[in-house]
């Protein structure tokens, strides 16, 4: 398993997607050339090596192109050496893909509705999310992190809870992870945002508000939906 | 190993591996042909989906749904994950239903999500609307089919997995008896009609559909065409039934 051809990571450093893609690649220890992506403005490169969806992250592997960003995690950890991102036994790696499969199909959407929305709307994601919430918290069952005593896949899958989350907490004064039946999720946001190879490619909260202020034309909701659809 | 051993294997692992599944799915059955690959004996228990039982409820609380894979007592839910299971649990028998080398599984996993996202909302909008609704999704079906069309001509391969039948086989396998079950519901069941997938326009994708259904895992368990039929037929009536209903609702307001 050669990693001699370049790495090349395109991408926007405010991603929670980018994130995951970025740190796979650290926490392998692949080092690698970070390309900024302009979203408003797409590159010929990003283009050319996802014309299926233009979306980031792109990884660029030599000649090779993965697109979508956990088929990049499990590609990263399948073609570099390095400490294993996904767990040796098939059924705990099932459990792995099938959070993080959760989190993007069913708990992704009502999470980010919570903060977008007002009323009786908000309401009723804000009770879906924490049902959610409640489900992955049971997940962590004590352990450190969810991959167990170090970083690995399902973490890299949900990380956008680790970080994100709190940005929109404080960006629209809702508040999800503070509440009483989180405690584990809390320690675990701490743990995973502490982690010296994740520190590397996470974006600072104020760094994150920066950028969701400064694409925000109208109204929040619809330049927080335009800047998700432009990830996988 | 001798036959009785054998024998005993396959009872004791038929005891170890359980499928809850139901007959018109073609998530369950795309589960069903991966354990046939890998020559898994098991247990199937069918679901009635409108009176979920005690056990799926129990094996599938998250999303409570078929199929659930239930492994020496624990359950596997979402068909994706399931056949990945299979995989990495019977690496060591059959033929691998994922490629082994790390850039041809990422994309397998790629095309395998490729369906979901980008082929089966406009196919599913097709056979559920009519009029200037349902040519919009026509043309968009057809769009993302020649992309399909166009991956499985420049391999030059029999399958999306190569030689043999793979994952993204697998995936796609809706599209080899459900879409010719569709053209003929939406024309109305005669000839002629707007088809979706044709030789001429996606010669590759034809041949595939074929040979997908007479691969060996396959045709020792076929789609159960007849039943379907008139299940789709209805599917597709209570639909149309409905988004009339809501015009009139509008129109009379």
């Amino acid at each position: 398993m050669s990693s001699s051809p370049p790495v090349k990571l395109i991408g926007h450093f405010a991603s929670p997607f980018v994130h995951r893609a970025a740190a796979a690649l650290r926490l392998k220890g692949v080092p690698y050339e970070f390309i900024q992506e302009d979203l408003e403005n797409k590159s010929e490169l990003m283009l050319a090596n996802n014309p299926i969806h233009k979306k980031v992250p792109v990884l660029l592997h030599g000649d090779r192109a993965v697109c979508e960003s956990l088929v990049i995690v499990e590609y990263v950890d399948e073609a570099f050496d390095g400490p294993p991102l996904l767990p040796a036994d098939p059924y705990d790696r099932a459990m792995a893909r099938f959070w993080a499969h959760f989190m993007d199909t069913k708990c992704r959407t009502p999470l980010v509705l919570s903060f977008l929305t007002e009323g009786e709307q908000q309401e009723g994601f804000l009770k879906e999310t924490k049902e959610n919430l409640a489900l992955l918290e049971a997940q962590l069952d004590g352990k450190r992190f969810f991959g167990g005593d170090s970083v690995g896949y399902l973490d890299i899958a949900l990380s956008g809870m680790s970080r994100w989350m709190a940005v929109f907490e404080e960006m629209t004064g809702v508040s999800l992870l503070a509440d009483d039946d989180f405690a584990a999720l809390r320690r675990w946001a701490k743990e995973y945002t502490s982690n010296e190879a994740v520190m590397q490619c996470l974006p600072g909260i104020e760094q994150i508000k920066g950028h969701f202020s400064a694409t925000a034309k109208k109204d929040k909701v619809k330049a927080v939906a335009t800047a998700m659809q432009q990830q996988q | 190993m001798d036959h009785h051993l054998e024998q005993q294997a396959a009872e004791s692992e038929k005891k170890a591996v359980k499928l809850l599944g139901m007959w018109a799915s073609p998530y369950v059955l795309q589960v069903r042909w991966a354990l046939a690959m890998k020559g898994v004996e098991y247990e199937y228990v069918e679901e009635d989906l409108r009176s979920k039982s005690a056990q799926l409820l129990a094996y599938n609380p998250v999303h409570k749904k078929v199929p659930v894979l239930v492994y020496h007592g624990r359950p596997i839910a979402e068909s994706q994950v399931i056949l990945e299971f299979i995989d990495d649990a019977w690496n060591h028998r059959g033929d691998p239903i994922l490629p082994r080398d790390p850039y041809r599984r990422a994309m397998a996993r790629f095309w395998a999500r490729f369906k979901q996202d980008k082929l089966s909302p406009p196919i599913w909008r097709w056979f559920t609307t009519e009029g200037e609704e349902q040519e919009a999704a026509y043309e968009a079906a057809v769009e993302q089919l020649l992309v399909l069309e166009k991956e499985l001509a420049v391999s030059g391969k029999p399958f999306f997995g190569g030689e043999k039948v793979g994952f993204v086989d697998l995936s796609l396998s809706p599209l080899a008896y459900v879409i010719p079950i569709y053209e003929e519901i939406v024309t109305g069941g005669g000839g002629g009609g707007v088809k979706m997938v044709t030789e001429e326009k996606m010669p590759s994708l034809a041949a595939w559909m074929g040979r997908f259904l007479s691969s060996p895992a396959v045709r020792g368990h076929l789609p159960p065409l007849e039943k379907l039929r008139p299940r789709c037929q209805a599917m597709r009536e209570a639909f149309l039934v409905s988004a009339r209903a809501k015009v009139e609702q509008q129109q009379q307001q």
